[in-house]
């Protein structure tokens, strides 16, 4: 199972407090994040490096980005 | 997988820095104020009082660099299709969180990119300007870790996004069909300074496009002198603030270079020496800045690329500028003005309320 968090239409910090949150207290190894912006897109993937964790795969979706992180 | 964006890279951030830290200070030398190369704040001030909606009569005149900077951004937006129209993220907070962001910032006589460009010319007055601005983008994080957010926006119609960009546009007419008339003080319905900071301005189309220039740079780079300290502070990154300090950096060598670096805290241009002030100005400015998720610079960057809610933000900075001089709340060269002060007490309790009230979970 994967952890989702759904960032689409928030501004900056806020997908990346999400996306920290879940990488922090989620119990999924896998999370798919959500954007609609390049930035949070940016944003989101360096937060997730900087937590250690792999960025496995970026694809457009729909208006945005769907952003798949997993944790080691 | 998208292409690459090189300027959101460390190198990039740190390019698009020093690449500001230099054109700054040589807007100065080309006629802008004195530590005021670039000011989102002062500027917006002076587009705000070329209109009439105050009449301060030393700082009026419409500003090539902010228009410059929105649609620097906004080209930037269309070539690399990131142009998306947006709006619906509690736009009328937005509009408060600027005036308020405005009245502090005019307080202390500058906004977090004035406050760089003071300090790296020597105006040690900045120093208390930087720290309130920390204190109040520190108290900002505190709000967020709590759940404080704006609300989601909504994808809307390309005509939404335009608004911001033509009323800029609108402003650059304006100026090409009223330009300048020495020492007249009105030319067509623009004011224009004849003694002041208002009176002191680079070439417009040098200005202009220098600002198209830093707003192109400024888009695909996401930079932001709010966002450096608050990513510091709430997550312990550095990649926004290794472009804050290369821009100061940049500014105080570009300054010694053409001899416009002067220390002291007295007699510092268009500054006050009141510490406390200074102090708690930035502090409101900061704080309004972390609540509205952006610099001054930031919010008209991303007003280019279709932000109506940032937008709202820039509205709300002009006509707290007006607010700002017509009520007597700016300081001046001989300290804070005469309603300064309850207006930062206002300003605080109206953040504090904003952060403490606007808590529900993201739905």
């Amino acid at each position: 199972m994967a952890t989702t968090v759904d960032a689409r239409g928030l501004s900056c910090p806020q997908p990346v407090i999400m996306t920290l949150d879940a990488i922090k207290k989620g119990k999924d190894k896998e999370i798919i994040v959500f954007v609609d912006t390049d930035t949070s897109k940016e944003n989101v993937t360096r937060a997730a490096e900087s937590q250690g964790c792999r960025v496995k795969d970026v694809s457009p979706e729909k208006e945005g980005y769907r952003i798949t992180i997993t944790k080691d | 997988m998208p292409v690459k964006n090189f300027f959101a890279t460390r190198w990039g951030i740190i390019g698009v820095g020093t690449i500001i830290g230099i054109l700054a200070p040589l807007l100065q030398k080309l006629g802008n104020p004195g530590n005021m190369g670039i000011c989102v704040a002062c500027f917006e001030r002076d587009i705000s009082g070329a209109l009439g909606l105050h009449r301060a009569d030393v700082v009026q005149y419409m500003r090539p660099e902010i228009i410059g900077f929105v649609l620097g951004s906004l080209i930037a937006a269309y070539i690399f299709k990131e142009f998306r129209p947006r709006v619906g993220s509690s736009p009328i907070v937005r509009f408060v969180l600027g005036a308020f962001a405005m009245i502090g910032a005019l307080v202390f006589l500058g906004c977090p990119w004035r406050t760089l460009l003071r300090l790296a010319g020597g105006d040690g007055n900045a120093i208390l300007g930087l720290l309130g601005l920390i204190f109040g983008i520190w108290i900002g994080t505190l709000f967020l870790k709590n759940g404080y957010n704006l609300g989601r926006t909504q994808p809307t119609h390309t005509t939404a996004g335009w608004m911001l960009p033509l009323i800029m546009l609108g402003f650059l007419v304006l100026m090409i069909v009223f330009p300048q008339i020495p020492n007249e003080a009105k030319s067509g319905v623009l004011f224009y300074s004849l003694k002041g900071p208002g009176a002191m301005h680079a070439p417009l189309f040098v200005a202009l496009i220098i600002g198209l220039g830093v707003g192109f740079l400024a888009q695909r780079s996401r930079f932001c002198t709010m966002g450096a300290i608050r990513d510091a502070v709430l997550f312990g990154q550095t990649h926004l603030l290794s472009g804050f300090i290369s821009l100061i950096l940049f500014a105080f060598l570009t300054n010694l270079v053409l001899g416009q670096f002067k220390p002291g805290f007295a007699g510092q241009p268009v500054a006050h020496t009141q510490h406390v002030w200074n102090f708690a100005g930035m502090a409101l400015a900061g704080l309004a800045f972390a609540l509205a998720g952006g610099c001054p610079g930031r919010q008209l960057f991303l007003s280019g690329e279709g932000d109506g809610d940032a937008a709202i933000f820039v509205l709300g900075m002009i006509v707290g500028a007006g607010f700002s001089h017509n009520f007597g709340l700016a300081s001046s060269p001989n300290g804070v003005g005469p309603y300064g002060i309850p207006a930062m007490v206002i300003g605080f309790l109206v953040c504090l309320f904003i952060g403490f009230t606007m808590r529900k979970k993201a739905v």
